[in-house]
């Protein structure tokens, strides 16, 4: 979780930003794979590494943008975000909880977890609604995951929270006149 | 990017040999001046012997970069798609034209110009699988240029003739060795046709000076002759140094590519 300070005191809006593999439906780490270690699963699009046919050389991170990608110094293979696909595809798991282990950890419920290619799901909506958006779309790797824009910060005033009902000032109705009172001062 | 020194290394010793082989297959096919056909073919048989065991230590070196060395069997499968894989076939088939070249001449079993040929072709296959791991990864602008090839290609044959000078400094140092144990064909006894072992010239007839002794004289003393060929060793000076001018060139090729990855982590609280 990484968090960015925009704009400038005391005029500032502080932004958290969750990074993982996004996944992208072109991913440029697989086809610079040597070994075919790095792939792109075709039944549900997960990005993922054989961890027994990676050598380990690397040169899949320099193709990753995002930095998704990181070697792991004990096993000395590449490894990255699995989008838990060992829970995802558990059957034995009920429904709900075959999501992945972030998705779930979040007390906020800020991660949203579904399919981008069915319109109906809950993340494509998500992201239509909310005007989810990718993270480096310049670079055109199409990640599948998406960043929701900070919520707009909502406020429901109703008339009561302008004036106050029990204002003893218009019990009867009437507004001290001030400027009355001066004239009859002088 | 951290430059990884195994990868400096194999990046500069596999170019240098490859430059090494195209100046050898250079000097065949314009022909070797007097050698005879023996001794020119000992010399490109030893001299491709040299790029073979360069490249060998640049293709060792390149092990050293990678987690798992002993599956690097299976590294050549994705060379659809992968320039990285393209270079792994490339390299030892390059290593193989060198090793048949040099056995070609060797054994003097001919068709060496042929063999030649291929192995340029696999030479300059290498260059540009070599080059197009960087060129072709997008994400580094600093790499991603046909300028990336044509520097990996014109350092290559450089440092590659350079070698061959370093080459060419053993076989002068040959040729020096040669020429201090000569015995030569004209004596003055031949020269007047007086066999007697005690012979000195008294006079040569005028003392102004001539064409004779002008042209085959060079008129410095001794010492400075002998001081002169020290001076031979900036031929080898002259390949140290431009290699290490070449693993900066190299190291810096990695440092300078900024990744854009490198914007998620600027700060680090």
């Amino acid at each position: 979780m990484q968090t960015f300070e925009v704009g400038e005191y005391p005029n500032t809006q502080t932004v958290h930003f969750p990074k993982s593999c996004l996944h992208c439906e072109d991913p440029p780490c697989v086809p610079v794979c040597t070994t075919g270690a790095s792939y792109k699963r075709a039944e549900d699009g997960s990005v993922l590494v054989d961890y027994d046919k990676c050598i380990g050389c690397k040169y899949c991170s320099w193709a990753c943008p995002y930095g998704a990608r990181e070697f792991d110094e004990e096993r000395k293979v590449m490894t990255k975000c699995t989008l838990c696909v060992d829970r995802v595809t558990d059957t034995k798991l009920p429904e709900p909880e075959r999501k992945p282990a972030c998705v779930l950890a979040c007390p906020a419920n800020a991660r949203l977890f579904g399919d981008v290619h069915d319109p109906e799901s809950v993340v494509s909506k998500a992201i239509a609604e909310r005007g989810g958006y990718q993270p480096m779309p310049e670079w055109g790797t199409r990640p599948a995951n998406h960043y929701l824009p900070q919520r707009k910060t909502e406020i429901r005033i109703h008339p009561e929270d302008l004036e106050r009902v029990d204002n003893p000032l218009k019990l009867d109705g009437k507004q001290p006149d001030y400027a009355g009172r001066e004239d009859f001062a002088t | 990017m951290q430059p990884a020194f195994s990868v400096i290394f194999l990046t500069t010793l596999a170019v240098a040999a490859q430059g090494l082989f195209l100046a050898l297959y250079g000097t065949e096919i314009s022909g070797l001046g007097a050698l005879t056909a023996s001794e020119s073919r000992q010399f490109l048989s030893a001299a491709s012997a040299v790029a073979l065991v360069l490249t060998g230590l640049g293709l060792l070196a390149s092990f050293f970069h990678l987690g798992h060395p002993e599956r690097a069997w299976r590294t050549a499968t994705m060379w659809r798609t992968s320039w990285l894989a393209r270079e792994v076939i490339a390299l030892p088939l390059f290593m193989l034209g060198l090793f048949v070249y040099a056995g070609a001449h060797w054994f003097g079993v001919g068709n060496t110009r042929l063999i030649g040929a291929v192995t340029v072709l696999l030479c300059l296959a290498l260059f540009v699988a070599t080059a197009m791991i960087y060129a072709s990864v997008r994400f580094l602008q600093e790499w991603a240029s046909p300028l990336t090839l044509v520097n990996y290609l014109l350092l290559g044959c450089a440092s590659g003739l350079t070698l061959a000078t370093l080459l060419a400094w053993v076989t002068r140092s040959a040729s020096l060795v040669r020429n201090a144990r000569l015995k030569p064909k004209s004596t003055l006894q031949s020269a007047i046709g007086i066999k007697h072992p005690r012979i000195v010239q008294k006079a040569q007839g005028f003392t102004g000076g001539s064409f004779n002794t002008r042209e085959f004289f060079h008129g410095r003393s001794v010492p400075l002759l002998r001081s002169v060929k020290w001076a031979f060793l900036l031929l080898v000076l002259a390949f140290v140094l431009q290699y290490l001018g070449l693993l900066a060139e190299r190291w810096f090729f990695f440092a300078q590519a900024n990744h854009p990855q490198n914007l998620y982590y600027q700060t680090i609280s």
